[in-house]
């Protein structure tokens, strides 16, 4: 691990150092700092040319708006150079490798992009009549076909926004199958590695919820599961493969165990990527999984959204799908809403959204899925797979990897910081990825590794960017484990330096007010 | 396979240093049963680029877009322009392909972003405080009933009559498994909202009201007299935007005393893509922000003293509260408030109150016309620019009619309330800045001609 670059480039080393004058802006080159929109743009300025109002006789109500609203405008070539410098201050797939686990971070391709776009997807109302928009129905019904045939489930509602949403979505299924059979159960159990919006998700309807141990193989422990199992237990939340990398072994034993106790069993599709086109979760026997669009269907994550996260069902839950839905007859689309609900559906748990879901991630998904079809993506499975595996066994050396031991991982790799110095932490191993040039990896997740630093590199990284990760993440861990002081004031090369997180939360400061006025809050 | 970068000569040499035979080795711990041996079958394989375009094309031509034929619908969706550099912006990589900012180091581009949004939406609510986004104002709206009840400690909850009847819906839905009870009812074809109803509802066990502003049949009413109740019983007011762009001319709900306000962002910067992703915004009253759901983002300095900004006072939020968090949600709607975001930096103080006198000139001028048409009523006294006609025939049939003479001529209220009969006959209209005088007349003479 002494050799800098693993990669075949070798860029120059050389380090203006304190030898360089300082400039006259404060700005370096292409590091140009960018005021926030309060300082620089005015009342009076618009980057937007509008026809004159006619005259008219005003209908407000006489709730006519005279005080100032406090909106800065700046006109368009403003608008363009403020966000344009704004960009440049973050990292992105596009600029670099992005191994944040549990995230999957892949390739945006942008014909999704261009295909979102089109008039016929991006410029129509969601309330048009069902005629006017039937090449829209028809592909939310073609993603729909893809989900189900993937993942071998009965059904799948679109409208869930986003992955929490998604598991609330299965959560509210799995609650109102059992209040259709007259059966009252009241937990949820959850493994502690699980993301926190499980928890979070299964307390918002209602349940009450319970840690499942994990094996020193880090996996769900079949036998306190089962001993656990009783008719106060909804069902269960599982992430398969799971947050520490691995694949569940048991799946098939832990469903039949809670279905015979009388429970359903929710599956976390985060990691879906892992095993898209070589394992379908029906034959798992799971009930419902939400399915992250934004990860293993490449939509963009935007910087936090939006997502999308569709929910396949199995036929038990299937009849409790939330509305509205797309059904065909024959070549006609039409949308199920609450109207005729009582006719067709009169099961479902009601409505999770205005509208029907997120259309513009629909039409990127759908574009992927077709451009990888049945082949490519289970060539994206097995490729993600590899690199995962290649970055564990390049690094378990280095780095303690606490269930290397139990075989090979799936998508991303689970590393701990036992070993390093006294003083050091998984944190400063991150930002001395930044560094380096990297966004660093998923971090203090799951909970049940101390340290833990999750690294999930996806299918369109090349064995060149692997390459050259694993001799920086190397050498950055070698550094942790020596007690290299400059590596707790990492990153040096950011655009900011360690931030104070516990400033800001102490003392919050969510908008930006004239200078006088913060004085005067304070 | 375009996207894959792997060579055939690099797998192997990849399996070569993990001591795996093949990739079969590697899904060795899925059980045998559950293992494909091959792609799925049914499904197509690969695509070129060219042909999954030809695919999209073809039905994106089955659809009647909203710029290309006389278009007056909302009903919480609206359909403005948006200025070309606001999607040159949010389709740059930096924005389009990062993730939610947790390395803020590496983040100051969307942090400073959403710290600008956060400042906007609160300023344009009237309101201390606003997050970094919700998925969409229906999710909002009920978000903003929880946390109500996490304030109050009560569990009764007022809808306004005129709540755009998706967001009731999604309000009931939830109410089913919080315990929440909700008192709704429908909206009458009347000038008139149910401002009375919910005044003489308000107790003691109130934990909220909810009104829309302006509302579902594009009625405005002044708040002040709720919120004056309201806060004499202990309960709050939470105001729900589905057209911010009013708020360029009408009065902010947080400065007639509305204690959150929640709405629907897609007007500004985002477009209608048949219904999403949207943006859901969320402000409220710089005291119950440790209740608020959602992302925060806030100004903090680095080691060096340099100001920057952070996700901030996550101790409310499900990756470190778990199943005590106040809500779950995680991936919010980051670049659709980016979207929004340079919109109205576009626009600005200026820009958004001649915007909005546009409009509302606009729709004036429509509702005279499309009044004159004989059995046709306008039900609103008050608008900004959307209001409801009362047609002398059941709505949706001529809605369809319409749709056949190439015009996307409004939402009939029995496409929102399929079961009110007392409400078929009425038919909502909005008039934007993208409503021709030209397409108004075509609409109108068209509806005289339908309904003759």
């Amino acid at each position: 691990m002494n050799s800098i670059n693993q990669s075949g480039w070798k860029p120059e080393m050389g380090n203006a150092g304190d030898t360089a004058p300082a400039t006259y802006t404060g700005n370096k080159a292409l590091m140009l700092e960018e005021a926030l929109i309060f300082e620089i743009g005015t009342a009076g300025t618009t980057g937007v040319d509008l026809a004159d109002a006619p005259q008219v006789a005003s209908r407000l109500g006489n709730l006519e708006r005279h005080r100032d609203i406090g909106l800065p405008g700046l006109s368009e070539p403003e608008t363009v150079r403020h966000y344009t410098r704004l960009s440049r201050q973050n990292y992105a797939i596009d600029l670099g490798f992005f191994p944040l686990g549990s995230c999957t971070m892949k390739h945006n391709p942008r014909l999704n992009e261009k295909v979102a776009r089109m008039a016929g997807f991006a410029d129509v109302h969601p309330l048009q009549p069902v005629e006017t928009v039937q090449g829209a129905f028809a592909v939310i019904h073609e993603l729909a076909h893809w989900l189900v045939t993937l993942t071998g489930m009965k059904a799948v509602a679109m409208s869930p926004k986003a992955g929490a949403h998604g598991e609330l979505c299965g959560i509210l299924a799995i609650r109102a199958a059992l209040t259709a059979r007259g059966d009252a159960r009241s937990v949820i159990l959850c493994p502690e590695s699980a993301h926190g919006t499980n928890p979070a998700t299964a307390a918002f309807a209602g349940y009450a919820v319970e840690n499942i141990p994990a094996t020193s193989e880090g996996r769900v422990d079949l036998a306190a599961l089962k001993a656990r199992l009783g008719p106060d237990v909804a069902g269960v939340m599982i992430t398969n493969p799971n947050t520490c990398g691995l694949f569940e072994r048991d799946m098939r034993e832990i469903s039949d165990a809670v279905h015979a106790a009388g429970g359903y069993v929710y599956c976390d599709g985060a990691n879906f990527n892992a095993i898209v086109g070589r394992v379908r979760p029906g034959d798992l026997g799971v009930d419902a999984m939400h399915i992250n669009l934004h990860k293993t269907f490449s939509t963009p994550h935007g910087g936090g959204g939006p997502g999308s996260g569709p929910v396949v069902l199995s036929e038990a839950l299937a009849p409790y799908a939330p509305l509205p839905f797309v059904d065909k007859d024959k070549d006609h689309y039409r949308l199920v809403e609450e109207e005729t609900a009582g006719e067709h559906h009169g099961s479902s748990f009601g409505r999770m959204v205005a509208f029907h879901g997120q259309m513009g991630m629909f039409t990127r998904a759908l574009s992927y899925i077709m451009s990888h079809g049945a082949d490519g993506l289970r060539q994206v499975a097995e490729d993600a797979v590899l690199n995962a595996n290649y970055i564990l066994r390049s690094l378990e050396d280095v780095l303690e990897a606490p269930f290397a031991h139990s075989g090979p991982c799936m998508h991303e790799a689970l590393f701990s910081d036992n070993g390093l110095a006294e003083g050091f932490s998984t944190l400063d191993i991150a930002k001395g990825l930044i560094d380096e040039g990297y966004h660093p990896m998923t971090v203090y997740f799951p909970l049940v590794v101390h340290g833990a630093m999750l690294v999930e590199p996806t299918e369109t990284e090349s064995k060149a960017t692997l390459d050259q990760f694993i001799g920086a993440l190397g050498r950055v861990a070698e550094r942790a484990k020596a007690g290299d002081p400059s590596l707790k004031s990492a990153p040096h090369y950011a655009p900011r330096r360690r931030l104070d997180e516990t400033q800001a939360a102490r003392k919050p400061v969510l908008v930006w007010r004239e200078p006088e006025q913060a004085v005067a809050a304070e | 396979m375009r996207y894959l970068p792997l060579t055939p000569s690099d797998r192997q040499a990849m399996l070569g240093v993990i001591g795996a035979k093949s990739i079969d080795d590697l899904f060795c711990d899925v059980p045998a049963a559950a293992r494909l041996d091959g792609p799925i079958r049914g499904l197509p394989n690969h695509a070129s680029e060219m042909a999954v375009e030809r695919h999209f094309s073809e039905l994106a031509r089955q659809n009647m877009t909203a710029s290309h034929h006389p278009f007056f619908l909302g009903a919480g969706a609206y359909k403005h322009h948006v200025p070309a550099s606001v999607d040159h912006i949010i389709q740059r990589g930096e924005f389009l392909t990062a993730y939610t900012p947790y390395q803020p180091e590496i983040a100051q581009g969307t942090l400073q972003m959403l710290f600008e949004f956060q400042t906007q939406v609160a300023r344009l609510f009237g309101c201390d405080v606003a997050n970094a986004s919700m998925y969409d104002g229906s999710t909002a709206c009920w978000e903003a009933i929880g946390m109500a009840g996490r304030i109050t400690k009560r569990t009764k909850a007022l809808l306004s009559s005129g709540l755009h009847p998706h967001y009731v819906s999604v309000a009931k839905t939830m109410a089913q498994y919080t315990g929440d009870t909700l008192d709704t009812s429908l909206p009458e074809l009347s000038a008139q909202t149910d401002s009375a109803r919910l005044l003489a509802a308000i107790d003691g066990e109130t934990s909220c009201v909810v009104v829309q502003y302006p509302d579902i049949l594009g009625r405005i009413e002044d708040l002040s007299v709720i919120a004056a109740k309201a806060h004499a019983h202990g309960a709050l007011l939470i105001a729900v935007v589905t057209e911010p762009v009013a708020l360029g001319a009408i009065k902010a709900p947080g400065d007639m005393g509305a204690d959150i306000v929640v709405g629907e962002g897609q007007s500004l910067g985002v477009g209608l893509q048949f219904g999403g992703p949207y943006v859901g915004l969320f402000a409220c009253k710089e005291k119950f922000v440790r209740q608020m759901p959602g992302r925060l983002c806030g100004e903090t300095v680095d080691a060096q003293g340099k100001r920057g900004f952070v996700l901030t006072l996550s101790t409310r939020e499900q990756h470190i509260r778990r199943e005590k968090a106040t809500s779950n949600i995680c991936t919010n709607s980051g670049l659709c408030a980016l979207a929004f975001s340079v919109h109205l930096t576009l626009l600005g103080e200026k820009g958004l109150r001649g915007l909005a006198q546009l409009n509302h000139a606009l729709a004036v001028q429509a509702a005279d016309r499309l009044s004159q048409i004989p059995g046709v009523a306008l039900v609103n006294d008050s608008f900004f620019n959307e209001f409801t006609l009362k047609l002398p025939k059941e709505a949706r049939p001529v809605v369809r009619a319409l749709a056949d003479r190439k015009i996307l001529g409004g939402v009939s209220l029995g496409r929102l309330y399929p079961n009110a009969d007392a409400l078929s006959n009425g038919l909502l209209v909005a008039v934007t800045e993208t409503a021709t005088s030209a397409d108004v007349e075509t609409f109108a003479v068209a509806l005289q001609e339908i309904l003759a």
